[in-house]
């Protein structure tokens, strides 16, 4: 780890002034962060930890929905009674990511930010309908994610909270790398009345919507509805643990396991 | 009465309380004073010449206090890593045997190789200062797998080793095997790759070197399982420092699996560095130095022939094997798939005629030696999978043709045609008890189930046996081995009757401090809190060979056994000294010296006491003290055999592997500890569940890349991954020649897990056709598998 100038402000405006460093990073849980640095794989002059900012913190009901603060662990939307109640399949899916420790630290806001292509929460914010609210101003969860580790985040831009509306019924399938056990394919299908949202993570580049799942799925709710229907393999990531092939077809069998799942 | 923490008693570990607080003491927990750090700068290419080095930026860094390289060493005469192990090619010539320096001199020959150490105040200031350092390299064409080595034109490795080839070996009679062919009435084939395997001891390798200039001596503290043996390769080829001015320490440390047998040059390095900078050198890897310089396991690519008569009958095996052994020979590389792994390819079976080639290549990829099982889960996994293939071919049950073949109890002790003579074994009793434990009549029922859900189900069997107990000198010295392999140990009775027991051994895991105390404590009927164990410090203990091949127990258990013959032999004059009677009278039991006949007696208490405040002692006859050592040579390798079962259930869907039941039967002689016994049977199932499943090391095979460098790309099975064990022994059949009937359980998990599971997938796919899938079987190996072979519709969607 290179030397940094470590910097824990108390509010979001501290903070965003602080981000406005040359070379300066926010620090979330700093589960993707952190290990960069030890690895020396990237030399910031100063480090932003926004643990201590009360804005930036907490879980609540909006607009019949959820609106998480970026700096909640992904434990804490494990566990919380009011995510279980509104948004189950979205506790299911922060406990889901990573081991006991990653969920202990890792953050929600931190997750979308990095926008690491096999990250768990960018398919729950693509499928449940999301608004990611920064220091500066509201995105559409549909426009958030714009590439591989990319954002519609300008520079120094803060998320805040992301805000999640409530399907009628929905749930999260992954299949995981055996070695990271970060998601090879994951698969957040969510059904808003006539409306099914499918977005798959890990499997391209950033999380896309299988468009004719949920076409398949809006007419006919059932997993059956997804036989003979598959993603284009052309595109999709492929590495020494999944072919883009692969990952096509696990992105089918894990819509039907999540179609299953939300019942 | 029986000693409640004798021998058979299940006693918790003595050193978890340690290790489970915290409180261990692990090479790099040690601090000196004035001590400095040591970063390597390795080799980011797999084959380059280097043409210059520029540290001038480097040296000029903060807190750097040197920067030095192999020109360095060179000029103060620091030799080769040397080979413990020297083998011939079939034309009689030696193996080539290429130097192997702890930093690179004019070339480096896999990604990690070391070309220079930068020492300094602070590790992070040495890694700083590592950054600046600037290496002009000419890369050259790699070598990235054993197949592409022996490639005609290839490139070179080593421009001494032509066609990239250390030794071209074989073993057995090959004319009889032919023959066996020639009239064989069926040949079952495979074709498999046993894949490299990167160790991942939980502690990384470390080394801290130490020189007092008053006195001249060296200390290198580092993660050894056989300090002695470092001592020994490092003082006498390496820096030319002589034993008694050469300290060599390991302490507790965090795991092995083989890795940590071997003398690397960081240790040379830190100790050597540490005269010249006038100061303590420490190293410590970091996990990606692990996975790029510890030496790895197996990576073999083989080709196998079994022939049989009509009725399934074993004739012969023909074997073909092509070894990495990656850039430069490892301490003890070429014994490896030689004569730990050929020697074995008998297996359970009374196959008279066996023939071996190995052709062992050179690489420019990380060293390869021992890993836990160390040739011999190469040679199961080989027969196991061949006799599966052969049942197919024959038509039988699989557990029907391993009866049919198994060398029989009675035959004991048994020549195979490949070198070894096993002493005990009933391999047919192994299975016997297995089959119950792991319902075998009711399996197609619970087949036909999983169908029925949509699942394939299989099941697999390895009956296997290793040789262990590493290793009879004579023998060893036969087959190659610069050195003998006995054990030492020395057993010290203290005045008020504690005793301190010195072994050559070492534990890094296997739990010496509470089953070697069991040993003292029965013998001496003595509580296990008054026997302390010692291990791991040459100006400690007289001499060893330290841990590996599952040898602790078997011969350094045997070596304690024969120096607690000494001391009683001594207490015995001792008591008839003191109880006026004659020697052959006193009967000795449970460390009470009672004089035949009458009541009179003492306990080895007294004995000792009185041993160390002698009275009146007759002094032309007898000494003072009551401590003994005691060197013990065994007579012949030992052979835990057994019978590991797996059942497993395969989701066509995602080509997930999930194993539903392991039950492990192992004979492993006499037990002296049997939760320690099952923990190492765990441990062992784990790591071969690993190889069969999960692990595998990827090189690219054109740049040399190491492309499985951390764990993000490295399967480690996980506690998830695994299902509860059925684990259980028997002791009908102890070793005949080693005091204990011990024969080691070390590495058995490892050995028969692999081929077990893979056997198990390989049934579970038998309705597509499969009859062999090389190793990991993972989720889209799989998946392919069935995919590319299914005509049929896919259970899946026949089930919904």
């Amino acid at each position: 780890m290179y030397a940094f100038t470590y910097q824990r402000p108390t509010s979001l405006a501290d903070a965003a002034a602080a981000i406005q460093a040359e070379e300066a990073k926010l620090l979330g849980g700093g589960q993707t962060l952190l290990p960069t640095l030890k690895q020396r794989l990237a030399r910031p002059t100063d480090l932003i930890d926004l643990g201590a900012i009360p804005e930036l913190k907490g879980i609540r009901e909006a607009d019949g929905g959820l609106e998480i603060g970026a700096f909640t662990r992904h434990a804490e939307v494990a566990h919380s009674d009011l995510v279980k109640r509104v948004i189950p399949s979205l506790a299911s899916l922060a406990e889901g990511i990573g081991d006991r420790q990653v969920r202990n630290m890792g953050t929600i806001g931190g997750s979308i930010a990095n926008a690491d292509p096999s990250a768990d929460y960018p398919s729950a914010v693509v499928a449940l309908k999301a608004t990611v609210t920064t220091d500066r101003r509201s995105i559409a969860g549909d426009d958030f994610f714009t590439g591989m580790f990319e954002t519609a985040l300008e520079p120094g831009e803060i998320v805040k909270s992301v805000r999640f509306a409530r399907p009628d019924k929905a749930a999260y399938a992954k299949f995981r790398n055996p070695a990271s056990r970060y998601a090879i394919v994951g698969v957040f299908v969510a059904k808003f009345g006539a409306e099914v949202r499918v977005a798959v993570t890990g499997a391209a580049g950033s999380v896309f919507r299988a468009e004719a799942f949920e076409t398949a799925l809006s007419a006919d709710f059932r997993a059956e509805a997804l036989n003979g229907l598959s993603v284009e393999a052309d595109g999709l990531n492929a590495d020494i643990h999944a072919s883009a092939d692969y990952r096509a077809h696990l992105v089918t069998v894990m819509a039907k396991r999540a179609v299953e799942a939300a019942g | 009465m029986a000693n409640p923490n004798g021998i058979g008693a299940s006693v918790r570990r003595r050193e978890d309380q340690r290790f489970l607080t915290g409180r261990g003491n692990y090479t790099d927990d040690f601090k000196r004073p004035n001590m400095t750090h040591a970063v390597h700068v390795r080799s980011p290419y797999a084959h380059a010449r280097i043409l210059g080095i520029d540290f001038a930026d480097a040296a000029a860094m903060p807190g750097v206090v040197a920067v030095l390289t192999g020109a360095d060493m060179e000029a103060d005469k620091v030799g080769s890593l040397p080979c413990g192990w020297q083998i011939h090619s079939k034309d009689g010539s030696p193996m080539k045997e290429p130097p192997h320096y702890p930093l690179a001199r004019d070339r480096v020959r896999y990604v990690g190789d070391a070309v220079a150490v930068v020492i300094a105040e602070t590790r992070e200031q040495a890694r700083d200062a590592a950054e600046m350092v600037v290496v002009d390299y000419e890369e050259l064409p790699a070598v990235g797998s054993s197949t592409r080595a022996i490639d005609g034109g290839a490139p070179l490795v080593h421009d001494d080793a032509p066609d990239n080839v250390c030794y071209d070996w074989h073993l057995g009679d090959q004319a009889a095997v032919d023959a066996a062919f020639a009239n064989a009435a069926h040949v079952a084939k495979i074709d498999l790759v046993n894949q490299r395997l990167v160790p991942n001891a939980m502690e990384p390798r470390a080394a801290m070197g130490e020189y007092d200039q008053s006195s001249g001596e060296y200390t290198l503290t580092t993660t050894s399982q056989n300090p002695h043996v470092t001592r020994l390769l490092m003082g006498a080829f390496v820096l030319g420092i002589p034993e008694h001015k050469l300290r060599v320490v390991a302490p507790d440390v965090g795991g092995g699996f083989g890795s940590k047998i071997f003398h690397y040059g960081e240790e040379a390095v830190v100790t050597w560095a540490a005269r010249k900078v006038g100061r303590p050198v420490k190293w410590t890897a970091d996990r990606s130095e692990s996975f790029l310089t510890d030496a790895h396991g197996r990576d073999h690519v083989s080709h196998a022939e079994l022939a049989m008569d009509a009725d399934g009958n074993f004739l012969a095996l023909r074997v073909s094997t092509l070894a990495n052994l990656g850039a430069y020979l490892s301490t003890f590389a070429p014994s490896i798939p030689t004569y730990l792994y050929a020697t074995l390819l008998a297996g359970q079976y009374k196959t008279p005629a066996i023939y071996a080639e190995v052709k062992a290549v050179f690489t420019n990829t990380a060293p390869v030696d021992a890993y836990r099982g160390a040739g011999r889960p190469e040679a199961c996994y080989l027969i196991e999978r061949l006799v599966d293939v052969a049942a197919g071919v024959m038509g039988m049950d699989k557990t029907e043709i391993r009866r049919r073949n198994f060398v029989p109890k009675e035959a004991m002790p048994y020549q195979t045609p490949v070198a070894l003579q096993y002493d005990t074994g009933d391999f047919a009793k192994n299975l016997d008890i297995a089959l119950p434990l792991v319902d075998y009549p009711g399996f197609q029922q619970r087949r036909a189930e999983s169908k029925a859900r949509g699942k394939l189900r299989g099941i697999g069997f390895a009956t296997y046996i290793e040789a262990c107990g590493i290793a009879p000198s004579n023998v060893a010295g036969a087959l190659g081995a610069r050195a003998g392999l006995y054990e030492c140990a020395e057993v010290r009775f203290h005045p008020t009757g504690s005793v301190t027991v010195f072994t050559g051994s070492h534990s890094h895991g296997q739990g010496h401090e509470t089953t070697f105390a069991q040993i003292v404590a029965e013998r001496f009927g003595i509580p296990i809190e008054n026997v302390e164990i010692v291990h791991g410090d040459t100006n400690k203990i007289p001499f060893g060979m330290g841990t590996y091949g599952s040898r602790s127990l078997a011969v350094g258990g045997s070596a304690l056994v024969k120096a607690m013959d000494k001391v009683e032999r001594k207490a015995k004059k001792i008591a008839a000294h003191m109880l006026e009677a004659a020697e052959t009278d006193i009967e000795v039991k449970d460390g009470r010296f009672t004089v035949a006949g009458t009541d009179k007696s003492l306990g080895i208490g007294d004995i000792a006491l009185q041993a160390y405040v002698p009275h009146n002692f007759p002094l032309d006859e007898l000494e003072p003290g009551l401590d003994e050592q005691a060197f013990y040579d065994p007579k012949n390798f030992t052979y835990p055999n057994g019978c590991h079962v797996c059942e497993v259930e395969i989701d066509p869907d995602t080509g997930v592997t999930t194993i539903v039941s392991f039950a492990a039967v192992d004979d492993f002689g006499n037990v002296i500890n049997p939760l320690i016994v099952e923990g190492q049977v765990h441990g062992g199932l784990v790591q071969g569940i690993g190889q069969a499943l999960y692990e595998n090391c990827v090189y690219d095979e054109e740049s040399g890349q190491l492309v499985t460098g951390s764990y993000m790309d490295y399967c480690m099975p996980r506690a998830d991954d695994v299902p509860s064990f059925t684990v259980c022994y028997h002791e009908d059949q102890p070793c005949t020649h080693n005091p204990l009937g011990v024969k080691g359980c070390g590495e058995a998990g490892t050995i028969g897990a692999a081929a077990a599971v893979m056997n198990a997938v390989v049934d579970a796919l038998s309705d597509y056709g499969v009859t062999h899938m090389d190793m990991p079987a993972t989720p889209e190996k799989v998946w392919r598998t069935i995919r590319d072979a299914a005509p049929a519709p896919t259970p899946a969607m026949a089930a919904e």
